[in-house]
């Protein structure tokens, strides 16, 4: 079995600053991570892959600096890893990214092995977007199972899949073919403490590094800013808000003096509210 | 992977950023609105998106469409009527019984098909989990741009869709144009937009087209849906008041103090990323951008700092309340009211002090 794991290089968002004039993100000093939710991801295909044999490659695009993600990526214990850098892919959108990483994840399978999964995150805690995932699963023709809170049952010999799929109002459960996609649901499983041996691994490990040729690019204009049907025209912070918040000063009894500003500022909320506790 | 601003600051190339409509793309006219279906229930938001989409049509003066996809039967015949109470124009409807419950792979076809033979300009769909699967699928077929979770649209003077989200963990907002592809694809975040008024309307012009497939041609089969029990279920977004906790609270020990409050107000409770992250309360709780989006009326916030990614969520509440010990915490920055103080003695005391302001029988006492 041969499992693709595709995850992202990601700015630590608890510490993003907004520079006041430029309202630009300031990346100075802002340590990466992988992306939150590809841990999700990466621990799925490592427990699949322990209990049924097989392999775990990592595929990330970015700077030559995602090397990190992916020797991190190594330390948990996955067996191989590609860097797909170039800067034809500078400024992709989701088409764009999709667009890259297929071709790469195609690659890998001429190279190494045809995935019988491709994993990815619910989405990244940068871009939010949730798009990607689907984005590769079209375009390589692969069936797709999102936002999968649990894989229940994997039959390499029947080919098929299993897995419960958080929908709204409730879960899903599916049956469909390999090979798949899988986005994997945050809070699904806890990625485990990397081995030592995995850790010497990974520093000493080789990377494969491939340009958008190497991947196997044919066509340059689908890739980066200028494969990207969608334009980023304006960024901005929030307006803020010009009313400050009126501060209840600490008196005796502060909860009630408290709800006593409640009700004066919105009068009706009292009403209301008898009303929905009484549902109680 | 998903890098719509990946580079913000960088002039992105400025030749892309001019409108050069292809020929073939100018037959591209009117607004649709997927209309979102599960198990027989239209999603509430998605009426919600008709007022938006009606809006969107009034400003390009096209027509307002709505798309409705689901199995044969009542249920999608009633969503297809309805969809003139909340503005339509006119529907399509997709109605075929191997459309009974969301599967990627039927979904994706019918609305490809209708895209491909029917030629919206700017077709928008919810950012829900059935959303976000179906748009990236129907995007990528269609080789057109998609703006994921937005959360205010707009025209501008060209008459391209301006689609506003927030990025960066809702740090900074952008907003997105496909200028050169048709359709404009959207998806928007539940709850950031008001509800439309339903105005009772005969049915109009309904344009079936057929699915074109059977059974057999869908690998993906569904073996079974478990409703969420409905302890679980919340109905946060919904939520007329809503308590939340954050790591001011110390212990999850403490989160029960929040659970409290909002039992005798009648509310949902719900927390900040932090107690998600560190286990204390379940995913399905969290507010903010990478949460739910909540439009209360009121808000009471308890020991939360107030990062832009829970501002994102709560800026829709009529009166936010924050609790905190920091009075310079940001939380303060967007709440109508604050109180400094710890979060963890005054809970108690406030869901006392509630209990007895809004018991009937103490109400009953005052009054005579």
């Amino acid at each position: 079995m041969h499992i693709v794991v595709c995850i992202k290089q990601v700015p630590d968002s608890a510490q993003i600053r907004v520079h006041p004039v430029t309202n630009t993100i300031m990346r100075q000093g802002v340590p990466t991570i992988i992306n939150p939710y590809d841990l999700f991801a990466l621990e799925a295909a490592l427990e699949l892959r322990d209990k049924l044999g097989g392999e775990v490659t990592v595929l990330t695009m970015g700077p030559a600096s995602a090397e990190d993600s992916l020797r991190k990526a190594l330390t948990f214990g996955a067996d191989r890893a590609v860097l797909l850098t170039d800067r034809f892919f500078a400024g992709a959108d989701t088409l764009a990214t999709s667009y890259a990483l297929a071709t790469a994840i195609r690659k890998i399978g001429t190279e190494f092995a045809t995935p019988d999964i491709v994993f990815t995150g619910k989405q990244t805690i940068d871009g939010d977007t949730a798009q990607v995932g689907p984005g590769i699963a079209k375009r390589l023709g692969l069936l797709q199972l999102t936002y999968v809170a649990k894989i229940s049952k994997l039959d390499l010999e029947a080919r098929t899949i299993e897995a419960e799929r958080r929908a709204e109002g409730g879960v899903q459960v599916l049956q469909t073919r390999l090979p798949c996609l899988v986005t994997m649901l945050e809070a699904t499983n806890q990625i485990r403490r990397g081995a030592m041996k995995d850790a010497l691994r990974a520093a000493r490990a080789p990377i494969v590094k491939w340009s958008a040729q190497e991947a196997g690019v044919e066509d340059i204009s689908k890739c980066g800013l200028r494969g990207s049907p969608t334009i980023v025209k304006r960024v901005f912070a929030p307006s803020p808000r010009t009313e400050k918040a009126t501060f209840i000063e600490l008196a005796e009894q502060p909860a009630e003096a408290l709800i006593e500003a409640i009700f004066q500022r919105q009068p009706n909320l009292e009403a209301e509210l008898a009303t929905l506790a009484r549902g109680y | 992977m998903a890098t719509q601003p990946k580079a913000p600051a960088a002039s992105a190339g400025r030749a892309a950023t001019r409108k050069e409509l292809p020929e073939h793309f100018k037959a591209y006219k009117h607004v649709w609105v997927f209309i979102e279906q599960e198990r027989g229930q239209v999603h509430p938001v998605s009426w919600e998106l008709m007022g938006e989409g009606r809006k969107l049509a009034d400003k390009l003066k096209v027509d307002l469409a709505a798309v409705v996809i689901g199995p044969e039967g009542e249920a999608t015949q009633h969503a297809a009527a309805d969809a003139f109470c909340y503005g339509a124009d006119l529907v399509y409807l997709v109605a075929d019984k191997v459309l009974e419950g969301y599967r990627n792979e039927s979904y994706t076809k019918a609305l490809t098909d209708l895209v491909n033979s029917y030629k919206p300009e700017i077709l928008l769909l919810w950012a829900t989990t059935l959303g976000r699967d179906l748009a990236g699928s129907v995007a990528t077929t269609l080789l057109t741009g998609l703006t994921a979770d937005c959360t205010e649209l707009d025209v501008d003077a060209d008459n391209s869709l301006a689609a506003t989200r927030p990025t960066f963990g809702g740090s900074l907002l952008c907003t997105i144009y496909t200028l050169n592809f048709r359709p404009q694809m959207a998806t928007v975040r539940p709850r950031v937009m008001a509800m439309p008024e339903r105005v009772p309307r005969d049915i109009g012009r309904v344009i079936t087209h057929p699915l074109g497939l059977v059974e057999d041609d869908i690998v993906t089969k569904i073996l079974s849906f478990v409703p969420d029990r409905d302890s679980a279920k919340s109905n946060l977004a919904y939520a007329d008041v809503v308590v939340s906790g954050g790591l001011g609270l110390g212990s999850p020990e403490n989160f029960q103090l929040v659970r409290q409050l909002a039992a005798v107000l009648g509310a949902e409770y719900g927390c900040s990323r932090p107690l998600v992250q560190k286990g204390w309360v379940t995913s399905d709780r969290q507010i903010g951008q990478t949460g739910k989006t909540i439009r209360p009326k009121l808000y009471i916030a308890a020991g939360i700092s107030g990062a832009i990614q829970h501002r994102v969520g709560v800026e829709g509440a009529d009166l936010i309340v924050a609790i905190n010990t920091d009075k310079n915490a940001p939380i303060f920055d967007f709440a109508h009211m604050g109180i400094v103080t710890d979060a963890i003695r005054l809970l108690p005391a406030l869901t006392a002090a509630f209990r007895a302001r809004l018991s009937p029988h103490t109400r009953d006492r005052i009054a005579s």
